[in-house]
């Protein structure tokens, strides 16, 4: 508004000087952008601190032990986080076995394969499951993916791997219910598909299309430009887009909390029922009294610690892309 | 590297040709997987969006948007509470993100920019970015609920508002960055003080693009249920204007309702459901337009 009236009276002779007001307003302005940037990092430092705050009674009480415990008894007060992590650590695992495979093909197709015309409603498609919210992809993975699971996949499985060394345990479900961890890595797989899909795609078309064209004008299949010119030059920062899709996995909650089965107990079956520490969380956080409060509040600094060095490694490796 | 031994065209009797098969074999295995791949999670796109409207169609009615969530075993009701304290709690995040993200990608934009301490702001907020929105909600219990002793629907929007706080700052310097310097130079010429070229230039500039990471940020809070759970709480009544004491809401009506072995509270779980993913979707699709229009 001002700058208009101001370029009006430019050629004007009487310029108007409203010098001292505009003065403090641009100070104003300057100190809050300030504080508002200063915000962010308080943001996290604050979170970072109530989590060990909030968590210190349980690690004060359990030690290292609350780590390597198995054990989460709220009759007699005694926390081990152990089951919760691995079952973090294994969905999280199952997604990207699944998702980042899924996510370079989708990458290619868009930036390679796809004609024209239907590049961009396939990346609309994509970009859309990203923001399907989390519990609706619990729902559909609770009441549509897993009775498919435990009909065509679980039972099956179970009856020929059953009594096999090593492989008659990692995939025997003793409850094929179809709710397992992984179920919940395969639900994962799709919710963080959109994301290493899109910062791929975008990483895939910075790289310059001269180096495209001179591996095709010497005869190279799209197979072979894909594998020996786009992936090397994308490089790293493909790693660091799957970092990033580890870091959503990790921390997801609904949809997991909806399929991963909510056992305390852990499993030698990747098919059997487990819990990760977010749904853990958001299972038991509103009973919890006294030191299981803490113990869950710990649970959580335990998930920021890691995802925080998971992302951090994730953005150094992800030179900044534009993405939401 | 393969393509270094690729031979002259279809020459006959060439020593190469078994591998040229194997090659146009390799390439015609991928493309058919890439292609696989990506309809594979088209499908499941259109195979959640199907069963939304299956499910959730037959319980839309007109009492759904009157009537308050059910009790326990009690018949009939709707989801009126929990979509208007929807409405409250997203509104209140934003309400909250809106002046501090912009102004903190402003200052990240057109104060800072260049600088060691933006440099760090900006990769802190890419890492809050991505946080885990459920620590979001742990971390608003430990400063607001758990010191007032009571669950709120303050706490829920400011949880809420957190979430939404890093994706508005990133559009928005992300779009400030945009606008050419010569605008900002032409404004400082004029004697503009920088705050005024802000304001009336590069804001007025950017503006689609930053409107568009208010409503980026209104899609990803919209749905959010991690955060909720332990600020905001749900309960079956109306809540009170002050917002004290817990505010309904359609993610975790949704949450309970779901697996609960009362039918009507399952079809108003799928219901809100259809509602509450139409919407979202809608409002990408929006802001998806506005950026493509603003081009």
């Amino acid at each position: 508004m001002t700058a208009a009236t101001d370029m009006t009276s430019i050629p004007g002779a009487t310029p108007i000087v409203r010098k001292a007001p505009k003065a403090t307003f641009d100070l104003v302005f300057r100190n809050a952008s300030f504080a508002a940037a200063l915000l962010v990092l308080v943001l996290l430092a604050a979170i970072m601190v109530s989590m060990v705050i909030g968590g210190w009674p349980a690690f004060r009480e359990f030690g290292l032990g609350f780590i390597t415990s198995s054990v989460w008894d709220t009759q007699n007060d005694q926390y081990g986080a152990w089951p919760a992590i691995v079952g973090t650590l294994s969905t999280a695992l199952i997604a990207l076995v699944i998702g980042v495979p899924l996510s370079l093909g989708i990458a290619v197709y868009l930036t390679q394969l796809a004609p024209a015309w239907f590049k961009k409603p396939v990346a609309t498609a994509i970009e859309l499951l990203a923001a399907v919210p989390s519990i609706i992809y619990g729902m559909w993975g609770l009441f549509v993916f897993v009775p498919l699971f435990a009909a065509y996949v679980q039972i099956p499985l179970s009856n020929i791997v059953e009594g096999m060394p090593i492989v008659g345990t990692v995939l025997y479900s003793r409850s094929p219910s179809g709710l397992g961890i992984f179920t919940a890595g395969i639900i994962l797989a799709f919710m963080i598909v959109p994301f290493i899909a899109s910062i791929t795609r975008d990483m895939l078309e910075q790289i310059p299309s001269v180096l495209r064209e001179s591996a095709y004008g010497i005869g190279a299949t799209t197979w072979e430009v894909v594998r020996h010119v786009l992936v090397p030059q994308a490089g790293v920062s493909i790693i660091g887009a799957v970092m990033l899709g580890l870091g959503r996995a990790l921390g997801e909650t609904m949809a997991v909390t909806f399929v991963v089965g909510n056992a305390n107990r852990l499993s030698a079956s990747i098919l059997d029922p487990g819990s990760t520490i977010a749904s853990r969380i958001a299972n038991e956080f509103n009973e919890a009294l006294g030191l299981q409060l803490n113990a869950l509040i710990a649970l959580g600094c335990i998930l920021f610690f890691v995802t925080f060095v998971v992302l951090v490694i994730a953005r150094l490796l992800v030179a900044r892309v534009k993405r939401y | 590297m393969t393509m270094t031994t690729s031979s002259p065209r279809e020459l006959p009797h060439q020593p190469w040709g078994r591998v040229r098969q194997s090659r146009r074999a390799a390439d015609r295995m991928m493309k058919i997987i890439a292609t696989g791949f990506t309809f594979t999670a088209i499908f499941v796109l259109f195979w959640i969006l199907g069963m939304l409207v299956v499910k959730g169609i037959g319980g839309l009615s007109l009492a759904t948007f009157t009537a308050v969530t059910p009790g326990p075993g009690t018949e009939g009701g709707g989801l009126a509470n929990a979509i208007v304290g929807s409405f409250v709690l997203t509104f209140l995040g934003i309400a909250i993100a809106t002046p501090i993200g912009v102004l903190a990608g402003t200052w990240l934009a057109e104060y800072g920019r260049g600088s060691k301490l933006a440099n760090l702001i900006r990769f802190i907020n890419d890492i809050l970015l991505s946080a885990p929105s459920i620590l979001i909600g742990l971390f608003v219990y430990v400063i607001l609920v758990e010191p007032f002793r009571g669950y709120s629907g303050w706490a829920g929007g400011v949880a809420l508002g957190i979430i939404a706080i890093p994706v508005i700052v990133r559009t928005t310097e992300d779009m400030l960055s945009l606008v050419p310097s010569h605008l900002r130079e032409a404004g400082a010429a004029l004697g503009a003080p920088p705050s005024v070229v802000i304001t009336s230039v590069t804001w007025r500039a950017a503006k689609a693009g930053m409107v568009t990471g208010i409503l980026l940020a209104l899609a990803r809070i919209a749905g959010e249920t991690a955060p909720l759970l332990f600020t905001a709480l749900n309960n079956n009544f109306w809540f009170s204007p002050t917002l004290v004491g817990g505010v309904s809401n359609l993610p975790v009506t949704i949450y309970q309702f779901a697996s609960a072995p009362y039918e009507n509270w399952q079809q108003l779980a799928w219901a809100g459901s259809l509602i509450i993913t139409v919407s979202i979707l809608v409002l990408s699709l929006v802001a998806r337009r506005i950026v493509a229009g603003s081009k």
